[in-house]
């Protein structure tokens, strides 16, 4: 890669949060490089989640800085997207699917603007890239979890996003709807976006990701998949309980 | 005396005090939609309710001062002052004790209505001779009500709405997802004040038609019932604006018409008829389709 230097789209410095007196991350250090797609790795309890809560401010942190674009959050807000864990919203709420993708336009209307005709062809196109056109005056409740991970990208997509953090996309989606967000996030990828994603599957981590941070409670190793994802550092983050052999996945 | 009432011919304050009723009842469902689909509802009870002491210490003020002690304008600041503190306790007691939200609801509920009760009392042993007409802040009363204030209460509901209408989008992104908005740059925080603040103003407007026992009622059945016709925020508020103002306009022609019947229990029940036949007819959330539905279904599969 040539040209002038790209800040990190996030870095964190020795991050630590804690729930109550319970650590739950401790003096984390990452940073996530432009243009690259990113899984947050680690077994459950680790703080990946947490790791991008506490990144966007959601949740409080004791300790540490936190820099995106090599600004602080609050300057770089317009260039950041985030697609949340699926239970975190109320499913019975009265919206559409295309009402969900134009509240990632807010930014751009704010209080009192008012919603135009390209607004709405907004809203529409981002659910076309997510293949979800079709559904787009559903009730989101109405709609299975992986239609309604696509309208919550599609959300993230509306909002011209330089940075994507998304919360296990994959948790509870089908294979279609699975490979359906691996191609968008990987378009997105390649159009020169950051994409940074908590994952769980370590089989699939090779073919979707191009680097890691392997996490539990503090980053255990990171850098691109061919030399951070081994199994001496696996096992170091997962502490002998081994879910598969990332040797063999990466064959 | 009851088609006069209705199609405001009843005289113009009458005509006023429905209109204000109406107004009432239109800001009740468009706040109220908001505050259920925000979880908030039964807040709206513990608020009402901590309006009552206020109501009384604020009449003894100004009997005390050399007013009337009668005066809305008075009694409404004391009851938003008391809500303040009711408000005030319900934080104390869900941030800082082991205490569910509902049972923090249930005690600062009954604790100030108590209070309430006890000084409304002692206002009865009194001698200034001007204390009736405080029990109608109980059950709502439209008989006997000033010009001065229906134009207060119609004011006020019209300042609610406007200011809904202002914060409808931050208020529906909160509501449906906080975090997500948060990172929108929206603060969750800031908007949940502002909906109580808004409550709060409903409340208070409410309390002289409607009551603070039944005023929850004004803010929940038109929402409730609005989501049965709707998978639209916008258009889910605006349903409940009008079956509150339809409640509150009919509730208090009735009143006009029939001498002695409180108003709040009457636009109550009229706003629960609202919900009934909501429920019953509403397309496809409503129990009549669902009902033809399922059995349509049943006849196809023994068809097949």
């Amino acid at each position: 890669m040539s040209g002038p230097p790209r800040p990190d789209a996030l870095s964190l410095r020795g991050l630590s949060v804690h729930y109550g007196v319970l650590p739950v991350l401790e003096q984390v250090e990452a940073h996530f490089a432009p243009g690259r797609m990113t899984a947050i790795i680690g077994p459950n309890g680790a703080g990946k989640s947490t790791l991008l809560k506490a990144a966007l401010g959601l949740v409080p942190v004791a300790a540490g800085e936190v820099r995106f674009f090599g600004q602080p959050l609050a300057a770089a807000r317009a260039r950041i997207a985030y697609v949340p864990q699926r239970a975190s919203v109320d499913w019975d709420f009265p919206v559409r699917a295309v009402d969900v993708v134009q509240m990632g336009l807010y930014r751009s209307l704010g209080l009192l603007g008012r919603r135009t005709a390209a607004h709405r062809a907004k809203a529409m196109e981002c659910l076309e890239r997510v293949g979800m056109q079709d559904y787009a005056l559903r009730q989101i409740g109405a709609l299975s979890g992986g239609q309604q991970q696509r309208v919550f990208l599609a959300r993230a997509l509306a909002q011209g996003a330089e940075l994507f953090l998304l919360d296990e996309p994959f948790a509870g989606v089908d294979a279609a709807t699975e490979s359906a967000i691996v191609s968008v996030l990987q378009g997105l990828r390649d159009g020169g976006a950051t994409v940074v994603a908590v994952h769980h599957d370590l089989s699939t981590v090779p073919a979707y990701f191009d680097r890691v941070l392997l996490l539990n409670r503090t980053a255990i190793a990171e850098g691109p998949v061919a030399t951070a994802f081994t199994r001496e550092a696996l096992g170091r983050t997962y502490g002998g309980t081994l879910p598969m052999d990332p040797e063999l996945a990466a064959q | 005396m009851m088609l006069e009432a209705l199609l405001l011919r009843a005289g113009p304050n009458a005509t006023l005090v429905t209109l204000a009723a109406l107004t009432l009842g239109f800001a009740a469902g468009v706040v109220g939609a908001f505050l259920f689909l925000r979880k908030r509802a039964l807040v709206s009870d513990a608020i009402a309710h901590a309006t009552l002491p206020g109501v009384g210490l604020a009449f003894l003020a100004m009997v005390a001062l050399g007013g009337d002690g009668r005066l809305l304008a008075g009694l409404l600041l004391g009851a938003g002052l008391s809500a303040l503190l009711g408000l005030g306790a319900l934080q104390l007691l869900t941030r800082h004790t082991r205490l569910p939200e509902d049972a923090a609801i249930g005690a600062v509920l009954s604790v100030f209505y108590g209070l309430g009760i006890v000084i409304l009392t002692l206002i009865q042993g009194l001698n200034t001779g001007h204390q009736a007409g405080l029990e109608s802040f109980l059950l709502g009363s439209t008989a006997g009500m000033l010009r001065a204030d229906a134009l207060l209460i119609a004011g006020g509901g019209a300042v609610a709405l406007a200011l809904v209408g202002l914060m409808r989008r931050p208020l529906t992104m909160v509501a449906f997802d906080p975090g997500y908005a948060t990172v929108m740059g929206l603060r969750p925080r800031l908007y949940d004040l502002a909906l109580m603040v808004l409550t709060l103003g409903v409340v208070l407007i409410g309390l002289r038609v409607v009551g603070l026992i039944l005023i929850v009622a004004l803010l929940i059945t038109p929402a409730v019932a609005a989501r049965m016709w709707t998978d639209r925020v916008g258009v889910m508020a605006l349903v409940a604006g009008a079956i509150g103002g339809a409640a509150g306009y009919l509730g208090a022609a009735v009143s006009a018409a029939v001498p002695g019947v409180p108003t709040g229990p009457v636009i109550v029940v009229l706003a629960f008829a609202g919900f009934v036949l909501s429920a019953l007819f509403a397309p496809r959330r409503g129990l009549v389709v669902r009902l033809l539905q399922t059995r349509a279904l049943r006849r196809r599969m023994r068809a097949a």
